[in-house]
């Protein structure tokens, strides 16, 4: 009975981090139709940020949900500035310039950072249920979530910022007309995008550890996910980040790491296949 | 340049090639050192990969992310064939049927799925990382096909070499870099001929627009499966290829190698074949001294490549070069702008 | 467009033609190879192993070298990629021609290799601890092997912690094979290995199992893990509030600088067995370590089992060489087979003619603070797994791993 809750309260905290991972991405997928490959790197620089601040003496909580994001949205400018915009509109070569980029930052970080692991410990202790004891962090990270979703879906609802960006992101054209700039709609976007992936890398840091090259392991995931839940940013990733997540740790438990990972992927293809659009694509359309 | 011109020009360019294969089977053995004879054998191979996906997103307009998918089905069917057979020519000919039968029965999942752009990548993407999870976790005894042990991480370093038909002598690195350069050479003058077809142009035109070309009668989604089916192949005679230069291993199906290979086709040139092939071998040369000297990291080098590429050379190599020659050896009546155009699509 | 295509082709034929640029080296040094990882997800275990064979040579080169020539090392680095492996290997091999290779981490980058410089005959050493097993008469292993280690750490932790064994380990052929041994000595000590769980090298989430194993409740863990992502299990391990609850013990663990890695909370406790540990009390381990970091300053690397054994390779070489009085890859395999004895870091090192391993001492050390105690030490353990399976007296041509079922 311990042992069913605990397995819940694992997929609790795995749907979080798997929407956290996500949802950089999924605000520059949705609204400028831009992949950003990149986006791995992006959290492997959060964590990064995260990591050297800690080693500085600046407080863990103030290191992860301050600094590794504001970095991190920074460099999100420059790319934006540098890269992205001559690109807008052009889908398949950002991408591939973004995979470039992902790259340049691997071996950026490889040479000025080395390439080990560094780590840091978990801020908050462990609680217990009968037997078990679980590391409460987890649960930290998908509360956490749940408060960046709550705050992106009632700002893209219920404010005029909301509005202007829904507006830019179902026809820039219209948008342009009526006197909104969506290049700087765009340029904001980016920025916020990155400061969301920057977050999840300073709050993953005590969990996987940082090392230069993890963001490949987070790009697929996040990408996949983003492309399931289909356009509606929020609704459409918190959906299909619950939907995989769960799949994912109730076939880790029943069988491997690797099994559960395999799991995953076949359950977006399958999903692709019946819903090309994604899950927000068929139904919850239009929700933000 | 019009498509008919183009068919016209791509006989005199087989000729050339074929000319160069030669010449390359006869000199270079004589005077390159071992080492390098096998360097070229694998650089060979990964042209031939480079040529499967040039076939595929430059004429095909299908984006697969996942081609290294084909590229290792095609060197697992051939090791595990070849183990078991005994005979590398039946286990050459899974090789590249595996992955064109796997690609079919894919493709008819995506394109009559109707499954486009992006989702068709992240598809081919997702198939690509399940083969890889899939594979490396087959460390254990248990994972084998008949006499050949899957070996994980590990892939098989025994896989075994090619042998002459019927004698069973192992090919020697020489004989290897003659079958690479003709394997090379036959894909480059098949992929040249299938772009002059009535096929060919078909499946071009559902590049340039799907919706008209099936306005006019052409099935779009069979035309989409067979050039995914060829180009599988291909990248399967690739795999192969690699197999007898390196040997077997789950690195093959993995992202890096997925990357590659689309790097290659963007600095190449989208839409052209020889531009592919030369940059896959000039990045794969700088890519080895620069792990030699240790100065920089390579992924600094090839992202900066790829970004440079993207954003200020978006056609290519092959196209931008023949557009600056062109400016520089006509008469400036001849614009070369519209060529470009062409290409960049 | 015609007429750049013709350049293109002639600039490729030139390209092609184009001899090979190599580093040419002085006639009458004699040139070795090294293929360590020095980049790439490995590299923190490559750098000692380098730095170690740096200290050989160049005492060595110091002492006057050999044959009364001095000794280069050509290095490559395979940025943790096996085809780069193959490709260095085939280079060294043919067109560097070296006297010797030492090189390889993982087990599967030496199952790259091993063949390659069998085929062009080229004389091998691989000094890392693996799993045991291999027999070929053109390679030597100064690593230690699970009989050594496996065969010291699983009675000593049945004995101290209990019967119930959970086995963590990472999936490739130095995981599995390594878990067959932990799970032979375990039922020869009297234990079981109640569960045995696989990780492929990129896992870091080991949330699953955290749980699983306070399910299965175990006496002790035994980790094979791996890499850097590996360390994760540790950081969670303890997060989970589970540190010091059941004790953990291992022959990995250390290998890739866990211990300094992660910090006390994560990692004091641990147990592991190794050949050599840079703590190790003894005249001729200070003088080392202390030589060591003369060399390379107080910030070098850690130095592993793996280096110091890397240290051993070079130093049994050299023997060979100085007992055949020539280069020649024969006549070297020889002299080392008629006995080889290098005094190391860790103790002495003795070649075993039958299996091509090395003898050596064990020692079992428990991490405080960034650092091993050692606990209990085991004099000149032989290297008997592979020692059932493997003659390469009576039979010379044998050339396979041999794995245990």
């Amino acid at each position: 009975m311990d042992y069913l809750l605990v397995v819940l309260l694992q997929i609790a905290g795995a749907v979080g981090n798997l929407a956290l991972v996500s949802v950089g991405l999924a605000v520059i997928f949705g609204m400028m139709r831009v992949i950003n490959l990149a986006h791995g790197e992006f959290i492997m620089l959060g964590g990064f940020a995260a990591i050297f601040s800690v080693q500085a003496g600046i407080n863990i909580w103030l290191a992860m949900l301050v600094i590794a994001p504001l970095s991190v949205a920074v460099l999100g400018v420059l790319v934006e500035r540098l890269v992205m915009r001559r690109l807008y509109g052009r889908m398949v070569d950002t991408m591939l310039a973004s995979w470039g980029l992902s790259l340049l930052l691997i071996g950026l970080a490889t040479t000025f950072f080395g390439n080990r692991v560094v780590g840091v410990a978990a801020p908050v202790g462990s609680f217990r249920i009968g037997e078990y004891s679980l590391g409460a962090y987890d649960f930290v990270l998908a509360g956490i979530a749940l408060v960046v979703f709550a705050a992106g879906y009632a700002i893209l609802r219920f404010t005029r910022v909301g509005l202007v960006a829904r507006a830019t992101m179902q026809n820039r054209e219209m948008a342009s007309s009526l006197g909104i700039e969506p290049s700087r709609v765009y340029a904001v976007t980016f920025a916020i995008g990155s400061a969301l992936s920057g977050l999840a890398g300073g709050l993953l840091a005590p969990i996987s550890g940082v090392l230069p090259t993890m963001g490949v392991a987070y790009v697929a995931k996040a990408f996949i996910t983003v492309i399931t839940g289909g356009a509606s940013v929020i609704t459409g990733t918190a959906l299909s980040s619950t939907l995989l997540g769960s799949i994912n740790t109730v076939s880790t438990f029943i069988t491997t790491p690797v099994l559960g990972d395999v799991a995953l992927l076949l359950a977006a293809t399958i999903f692709l296949r019946l819903l090309p659009t994604g899950i927000t694509g068929r139904i919850f359309k239009g929700a933000p | 340049m019009t498509l008919s011109t183009f068919c016209r020009a791509s006989g005199t360019h087989v000729a050339l090639a074929a000319v160069a294969m030669l010449a390359a089977i006869v000199i270079f053995p004589k005077v390159a050192p071992l080492y390098t004879l096998i360097n070229v054998t694998l650089y060979m191979s990964m042209g031939v990969f480079a040529l499967s996906l040039a076939l595929l997103w430059g004429y095909g307009g299908i984006l697969c992310f996942g081609q290294s998918a084909f590229f290792g089905l095609g060197a697992y069917a051939y090791a595990i064939a070849a183990i078991n057979f005994g005979d590398t020519t039946l286990a050459s000919a899974f090789a590249i049927g595996i992955p064109a039968l796997f690609a079919a029965g894919l493709g008819y999942f995506l394109f009559y799925g109707r499954l486009s752009d992006v989702y068709l990548g992240v598809i081919t993407l997702t198939v690509t990382l399940i083969l890889f999870k899939l594979i490396n976790s087959t460390g254990g005894d248990a994972w084998r096909i008949g006499e050949a042990r899957l070996g994980g991480f590990n892939g098989i370093p025994n896989t075994p070499l090619l042998t002459m038909p019927f004698t069973g002598i192992p090919l020697s690195p020489a004989n290897l870099f003659t079958l690479a350069c003709i394997a090379l050479f036959a894909t480059y003058a098949l992929c040249k001929r299938l772009i002059t077809t009535r096929f060919g142009r078909a499946v071009i035109a559902v590049r340039e627009n799907e919706v008209r070309a099936e306005l006019l009668g052409y099935n779009a989604r069979r035309l989409k499966l067979a050039i995914f089916v060829i180009s599988a192949g291909i990248a399967g005679l690739a795999g192969l290829l690699f197999a007898n230069s390196v040997f077997v291993s789950p690195t093959m199906f993995s992202l890096s190698m997925a990357a590659q290979v689309l790097i290659w086709v963007v600095v190449g040139g989208l839409g052209t074949l020889f531009g592919p092939v030369a940059a896959c071998f000039a990045l794969q040369i700088a890519a080895a001294a620069l792990g030699k000297l240790g100065l920089i990291d390579p992924n600094i080098v090839l992202g900066l490549v790829l970004v440079v590429f993207v954003v200020f050379v978006p056609g290519g190599i092959q196209p931008a070069l023949a557009a600056l020659l062109a400016r520089i050896l006509t008469p400036p009546r001849g614009s070369p702008g519209h060529m470009r155009e062409e290409a960049a699509r | 467009m015609k007429i750049s295509r013709r350049l293109f082709l002639g600039g490729t034929a030139a390209a092609l033609t184009a001899p090979w640029v190599n580093r040419s080296f002085a006639a009458d040094d004699i040139t070795i190879a090294s293929i360590y990882d020095l980049s790439g997800g490995l590299e923190i275990y490559g750098q000692p192993f380098d730095a170690c064979l740096d200290l050989a040579v160049s005492e060595l080169n110091e002492a006057g070298g050999l044959l009364g020539r001095q000794i280069k090392v050509q290095k490559y680095d395979p940025q943790s990629n096996i085809q780069l492996y193959t490709q260095f290997a085939t280079e060294a091999a043919t067109s560097l021609q070296a006297a010797t290779v030492f090189g390889g981490i993982t087990s599967a980058s030496r199952e790259a290799i091993r063949p390659i410089l069998g085929r062009y005959q080229t004389l091998y050493f691989y000094s890392p601890l693996y799993e045991g097993g291999v027999c070929d008469r053109n390679t030597f292993l100064t690593g230690s092997t699970p009989s050594q280690t496996i065969g010291q750490l699983m009675p000593f932790a049945v004995k101290n912690f209990g019967k119930k064994v959970y086995v963590l380990a990472a999936d490739y052929n130095y995981g599995q094979i390594s878990a067959k041994w932990v799970r032979d000595f375990t039922a020869q000590a009297g234990g079981e290995v109640i569960a045995a769980e696989f990780f492929p090298l990129d896992v870091t989430d080991f949330s699953a199992a955290i749980q699983k194993i306070q399910r299965e409740k175990p006496d002790v863990i035994y980790t094979l893990l791996v890499g850097g992502n590996h360390m994760s299990f540790f950081r969670q391990w303890a997060a989970a509030g589970m540190a010091g609850q059941i004790p953990i013990v291992s022959t990995s663990f250390g290998g890739g600088n866990e211990h300094i890695v992660l910090t006390p909370a994560e990692s004091d406790g641990v147990m592991a067995a190794f050949g050599y540990f840079q703590e190790i009390k003894s005249p001729a381990n200070e003088a080392f370590v202390k030589r060591y970091h003369q060399k390379f300053g107080d910030k070098a690397p850690y130095v592993t089992e793996h280096a110091s054994a890397t240290y051993n390779a070079v130093h049994h070489w050299a023997n060979g060489v100085r007992k055949a009085n020539s280069l020649d890859r024969m006549a070297v395999i020889e002299a080392i087979e008629s006995g080889s004895t290098v005094d190391g870091p860790g103790g002495s090192s003795t070649i075993d003619p039958k299996t091509h391993h090395c003898a050596t001492d064990v020692h079992i050390g428990r991490v405080k603070d960034h650092s091993f105690e050692i606990l209990e030490s085991f004099a000149n353990q032989p290297p008997a797994d592979t020692a059932a399976v493997c003659d390469l007296v009576a039979n010379p041509n044998d050339n396979q791993q041999y794995v245990i079922q």
